[in-house]
Parts: C-alpha cells; structure tokens; sequence
C-alpha cells in the first residue's frame, strides 16, 4: 500500500507545480481548465433538456469520425478532425431516431445501441491501423494531457502563443462563449417552453441540432485531452454541481467557470501526489467538489426543514 | 500492437475489417462475403482450430464466450423492457474501481477478490443513482451519466497508479478495459459458469415475479411480490454478469452485451419465455463471433469485434423481423394504405349510387373522378384497382359494382355512419365533428364491435346527417329488393 500512495508532501503537491514546474504544469492545468469550461458550458444545456445521456452517446462515436478522418486526410488537422466528429455525431443522433422511431425498441436501448456499436467500429479501426493512426486505446481511455506541453508551440507575428492542441481548445470556448451569449434567449427559451419558443418564432428543431453540433465539436477537441469516458463526466459534472446551488441558468453558467477552475486545480495535485492519469485525476477532483457541495446543501436542507415546519405551500417552481 | 507480426497480420487484418464493414452496412450479404474470404486463406483451417477444442486457451475462450453470451443475454431481457438499458451501462463502467481494488487485495489477478471487488463497486454506483435521484433536483440521465463517469475516472487513477508499480506492469489489468478472450483462465471459466448456473436457476424460479415487476408493477404490488427485493436481486445479478463478462469483452463495450442482444429478442417476439431464450442465443452468437474474429485477427480486441456481431445481428432483426422489422412494418403499412384507397374509391361509388336513388346502372368515370376531386386518369386508376381485386368491373368510362363490391361499400358505409351516431350519442360530440374521426376508424370496425355498435344505438336506421344506415338486409340483399338492378351488373350482359 506504502508503494500505491506516495507521502504526502504539501510543497510538492500544493506549491511546487505553481512555482517551480511552472512551465509543465501551468500548461496542463490551463488544458484541463478549458476543457472542463467549455465541456460544462454545454452539459449545462443537455442537463437541463434531460438530454445527459446524448452526450454519453456522442462522445463514445465520435472515435470512429476522428479515426476515418485520420485515415481519410492523412494528417491529425484540426478541419478533418472537426468535419469527422460533426458526421459521427449526426449519424449517431440519425442512428438512434432510426432505431426508436421505426421499431418498438425504446429510447435508452437505441442510444446504447446505437453508440456502442459506433464505439466498437472505432476502436476496431484503431487497432487495425495502429500503424497509420497516431492514436491508441490508451489515448482514447485516458487522454494526452499530459503531452500538451511537449506539443509544437503556435506562434503569431513571432509570439508564441502555446501548445497547438491548447489554442484550438481555446478558440473552442471562445466560440462556445460567443454562440451562448448570442443565442442566449433563444437557448434558454428553448430548453424550457417548446411551445413559447414556436410562438417566438424559434425553431426548437434547429435549437436541437445546433447543440448536437456544438456538442461533437467540443466533444471531440475534449477527446484528445481526455478520452472518450471522461468527457461524459465533464459534460455532466460541472452543470450538474450548478443545478444543486442555484435554478438561474446564468448563475449556473459562472459555477461551472468556478467548477472548472477547481477541478483543474485539484486534478494538476492529485496527479503530481498519486502520478496517475491526470485527466481521471481532474475528473475526481471535479467529483470531490460535487460531493462537498451535495453534503452542504443536504445540511443545509436539513438545517432549514429542523427549525420550521415545512410550509404546504412551499413551491416547486422549476 | 506486436509489430513482429503486424507485417503478416496486416493484410488479412485488412481484409477482416472490410469484411466487417460489409457486415455492418449489407447484413444479408455478409455469409457469402465469409465464405469467400475462408475459402482464399487458411481460415477455414483455423475455424476447424478453434471449434475443434485442441488448445486449451481456445477452448476456454470458446465456452467463456458462450457463458457469458447466455448470462448477458438473458439478464439483459429484463433490463431492456423494464426500460433500464442505460442503467446498465453506468453499471458496466462503476465496475471499475472494483476491479482495480480487487487486484490489489493481494496484487495478482485472483477473478474471486476482483469479482466481489467489482460487483460491490456496480451494487455502490446503482445505489449512489437512486440516492442522487432521491436527495437532490438532478434527473435520471445526470445521475446516472455522473456516477457512471466519476466511477470510471475512480478506476482509471487506481489503474495507472498500479500499472505504475513494479509488479503491476504486467498485471493484465489493462485487458479488462477492451477484452481479451484469450486471457481467459481455468478459474475465470468456471466462475462464470457458476455465475451463469447461478442467473439461470434464479430467473428459472423467480420468472413470475419478474415477469410481475417488469410488466405491470401496480398488480405486482397488489398480489404481495416484494418489487424492492426483485429490483435488487436483479441488480446484483446484473452486477455479477457484468463483471463475468468484463475480462472478455471488456469495461467500455459490456453494457452492448446486456443491451444488444436483449433489444433483437425484443424485436423477433412477443413472448418473454421466447425473447429470454432469443436474447440468449442472439448473445451466445455474437460472443463466438467475436472470440473467433479476435482469434483470427491475432490481439485484435475481443470486446468490439463482439459488439460488432452482436449488432449485426440486430441489424438483420431490424430490417427482417418477421412483425417488428422495418420492412414488415413498411409492408403491412403499404398493405393497409391501399386497403384504405380501395374502400374509399367504394364509398365514393356508393354515395354516387346512392344520391341517385340506387337506381343507376353504373357511375361514370366523370362522377367519381367530380366526387373524390381528381382527373379522369386517376379516377380511372383507381378503378382497374378495384377490378383486380374483384369489387367492380369498368367497361369503358362506366364501373359497375360487383356483388362483393357493393357488400363492401355498404358495410364500410354503415361502419362511418354507424360510428358518427355512437360519436354523437354516446360521446356527446356535436355532429359536425364527428365526421373525421368515422372516416379513420370506419376501415379498422370488425364484425363484433359493429354487433356491439348497433346493439347499443337500438339498430338506429339515420344517421346524424339524416342518411340512412345500411342494414344487414342492404348489405346482404339481392339485386331485387330495392327495385332497379342496384347497380350491379352481371358481367356476361356487358357484351
């Protein structure tokens, strides 16, 4: 047990990634920090539309997207990449339609189905063309965020920016940011009344597919960084860690920013004490502060119902 | 993977994955497309290798798969129609940190401490759901996305801090996360045979009160099954063949096994003794498939080549079930549309014949094609239709019933009109709404519900517009009864 986890030492763990290792750690732990920011600004949206389990679908068949892309351009471009997951995820979304609308198999079936086998057919192809396609089952179950400062630096008018794969995911929240901010109303009304939003002109179908869209977008640039199985838990983590402290959809937005920050913070600690995958490590750290945010909020549940009687009027308004 | 044999493997790797491909997209092709591929190399010899039971590590991969098709197979049925697939899968993945804490009980791959490992960490993950569901605002979906990616992230730290350790490194602990049959062993075979003795005995004595629970859990409850109990058992079944079937088809891929399989028995029947036993087989299959494809393709992973089976066979269901396949359904629908047509085109013949006082001796092509809104060329269509199935004779621009024509266009006359007055009477719908909802349901009115109709409406003769209803004697009178020769015409007068 003594050789599994190493002493605890709080200069190592807490303060010398910050300080010393710096040029390492700053970069992974900055990785980890937009991923886990872009992937829960758009989990917020799928938790709210009881949608959870689409991004579970989408993130396990983009594999075989970015596989055929590789295969298909020949090189790990950013275009080929996105243009692979953008047809994985509108054939899986097509794929499970197929599946629930024309036959008796229910929902939860089609999408385990359907994602299942589109995960098989990736990692098959993997295997396969392990020679040609610079990507291995590790890298699909644990990520390579933990190379994104080994990665050729991005440099404009001779400043370098950083690591190629940390800029995309840049531009990626950046986008994802913009695309909220301007369609804020539209989401928000479409996420809660489909019958206000085709009185308002919106079209929720349209709604729908542009966040599948998004969604495989930033599913897939996460994917490099994390793997396919982690995602899931970056999509759902930070909204849902949200929806436990507040109902208002832009307070939710800025404590998934906060929730990100932290479990990138805990992740880059937990991985220099344990030396395990840096981004499980990120996962559980974000897994903690859902914990501690469940207990306090069930004290504070239990505090608030011990000193007054529970009103029968008390509404239930979401 | 082995670059040693990667040179030699990859052709027939390459030719294995087109194969597949072919599979996935034209099912019913993919027996030829084996056959081919078989008869060019020395597959057919290896196929003789791998059934013959000669090695010993084939032959536990062999009856490892089939076991563990039969348990996934048959506990996957009750999830699929209980409607907790994905429960399943969040299962699958929560395996996780047992599997990694049961290898560390006494750093060595013992499948007894990983199991129990595993199968309390799959029990804590369903258990951590229904409290996330319970305790807070989070739905379903969340909850079990949650548990099923914390858990897994759980087990993947405790995987690479043991494939870091000395002896770890070659713990074989990375297998369990894509599968390979062949690192089956003597004891992980026969704990899956005692795991799957174990599901079929229970499932054998306790299939009325799933078959309660699943269905109808309100009757369940009323006749004194503990629904709780069942649900647990069930879960914790779940959980051992889970977790039996990990080492083979691996983490990621092992809720296909319980869905897949489950959801092409659910397409093929509506029994659930016969859907058990479809799941099973359509399971066993897919796990042979896959243990001999991963064999073939020498370290190609077991767990999607079994996946990929499993869902070409659901293809083939999907497709050519016999009731719930596409194309049956898509047939039966063509069926009944041109039914629908036909008896249309019959009552646009009868209210011609009728507004005409039953006297006329035939409607011309003009009158239909004025009374149904179309071109002459249509209307004319529509009525060699009729023809070929015996309801009318056209001679030139004229149609004249058959007897069996105009039985049918009576009746389905009497069933609108009959329905339109229940509607207003009964249903206390005003008369003119009634109208669309009779021009549905006037093709679906069998025989018995019509004795039911007119039985209750007293054998009323008007209807809510003040037409007459066709009795049974309209129905089945002869030409005589009404006067003039009712329409029909005998075919030999015509020359």
């Amino acid at each position: 047990m003594n050789e599994l986890i190493p002493a605890f030492d709080w200069h190592q763990v807490m303060v010398a990634p910050w300080t010393e290792d710096l040029e390492l750690f700053g970069w992974i732990g900055l990785m980890g920090l937009l991923v886990t920011a872009s992937c829960g600004l758009v989990g917020n949206y799928l938790i709210l539309r009881r949608m959870a389990l689409m991004g579970d679908a989408v993130s396990h068949s983009v594999l075989p997207g970015l596989v055929i892309a590789f295969l298909w351009s020949g090189s790990r471009g950013t275009w080929p990449m996105f243009a692979g997951a953008l047809v994985a995820g509108v054939t899986t979304t097509l794929l499970i339609d197929a599946i629930h609308r024309r036959t008796r198999v229910k929902q939860d079936a089609a999408i385990g189905i359907a994602f299942s086998t589109l995960f098989a057919i990736g990692m098959l192809l993997t295997s396969i063309y392990s020679q040609q396609v610079d990507l291995d089952a590790e890298c699909v179950l644990y990520g390579e965020i933990a190379f994104v400062p080994l990665e050729p630096m991005v440099t404009l008018g001779g400043v370098e920016i950083g690591p190629v794969s940390l800029v995309r995911m840049a531009g990626v929240l950046l986008v994802v940011g913009l695309l909220i901010i301007a369609f804020y109303k539209e989401l928000l009304v479409a996420s809660f009344d489909d019958g206000l939003a085709r009185a308002m002109g919106i079209n929720p179908a349209w709604v729908h597919h542009g966040l599948m869209a998004i969604l495989s977008i930033v599913v897939v640039s996460a994917f490099e960084a994390v793997g396919a199985i982690l995602v899931i838990a970056m999509l759902i983590l930070p909204g849902a860690t949200a929806s436990l402290i507040t109902r208002r959809l832009s307070h939710m937005h800025a404590i998934v920013l906060v929730h990100a920050l932290l479990s990138a913070w805990l992740g880059v600690s937990l991985e220099v004490w344990l030396d395990c995958s840096i981004g499980a490590a990120m996962v559980v750290g974000g897994a903690a502060v859902f914990a501690v945010v469940w207990a306090v909020i069930a004290w504070l549940n239990h505090l608030h119902t011990s000193q007054r009687p529970p009103s029968p009027t008390s509404t239930n308004d979401l | 993977m082995n670059p040693g044999g990667a040179i030699l493997g990859s052709l027939g790797r390459r030719r294995l994955v087109w194969a597949l491909g072919l599979a996935i997209c034209f099912a019913p092709t993919i027996q030829a497309a084996s056959v081919q591929d078989i008869a060019n190399t020395d597959w057919g010899e290896q196929l003789v290798r791998f059934f013959s039971f000669r090695d010993a590590s084939l032959r536990y991969a062999l009856v490892g798969s089939v076991l563990l098709g039969l348990s996934c197979g048959l506990l996957g049925s009750f999830i699929v129609v209980r409607r907790m697939a994905l429960v399943g899968d969040a299962l699958s993945h929560a395996v996780l940190p047992g599997v990694a804490l049961g290898f560390l009980w006494n750093m060595s791959k013992d499948p007894w401490a990983i199991f129990v490992g595993a199968v309390v960490a799959g029990l804590a993950g369903t258990a951590m759901v229904s409290a996330l569901t319970r305790t807070t605002r989070l739905k379903e979906d969340t909850a079990l996305g949650l548990v099923l990616a914390t858990f897994f992230a759980v087990g993947i730290c405790l995987v690479t801090m043991i494939q870091r350790l000395p002896t770890g490194n070659k713990s074989g602990l990375d297998k369990f996360l894509f599968g390979q049959a062949a690192a089956l062993g003597g004891d992980d075979v026969s704990l899956m045979a005692i795991v799957t003795l174990v599901a079929v005995t229970l499932v054998g004595l306790f299939y009325k009160e799933l078959l309660a629970t699943s269905f109808d859990p309100g009757f369940a409850r009323s006749s004194g099954i503990p629904a709780e109990w069942v649900h647990h058992g069930l879960m914790l079944m779940l959980a051992a063949s889970t977790v039996i079937a990990l080492q083979a088809v691996g983490v990621v891929l092992v809720s296909a096994m319980l869905i897949t399989p489950a959801a092409t028995a659910y397409l093929l029947t509506d029994r659930m003794h016969r859907m058990l036993l479809l799941a099973s087989g359509c399971g066993v299959l897919a796990g042979v498939t896959g243990a001999f494809f991963s064999f073939v393709g020498r370290g190609l992973p077991t767990g999607p080549l079994m996946v990929i089976g499993a869902s070409t066979v659901f293809t083939c269901a999907y497709f050519m079930g016999p009731r719930h396949g596409v194309i049956a359904r898509w047939w039966r629908h063509r069926q009944s549309a041109a039914r629908t047509e036909r008896e249309n085109t019959l009552k646009a013949l009868y209210h011609i014949w009728e507004n005409g006082g039953f006297r006329d001796v035939g409607t011309t092509l003009a009158d239909l094609a004025e009374r149904r809104k179309e071109t002459i060329d249509e209307a004319l269509g529509r009525s060699r239709m009729l023809a070929g199935h015996g309801f009318a004779t056209v001679d030139s621009n004229v149609v004249y019933f058959t007897p069996e024509g105009r039985q049918r266009a009576a009746e389905i006359v009497r069933n609108h009109r009959l329905w339109e007055l229940y509607l207003t009477n009964s249903a206390n719908i005003a008369p003119d709404h009634v109208h669309d909802d009779a021009e549905r349901i006037e093709h679906v009115l069998g025989e018995t519900v019509v004795r039911e109709l007119e039985r209750r409406l007293n054998y009323a003769t008007v209807d809510p517009h003040g037409k007459s209803i066709p009795g049974p004697r309209d129905i089945h009178r002869d030409a005589a009864v009404r006067g003039g020769d009712g329409g029909v015409r005998n075919p030999e007068e015509t020359s």
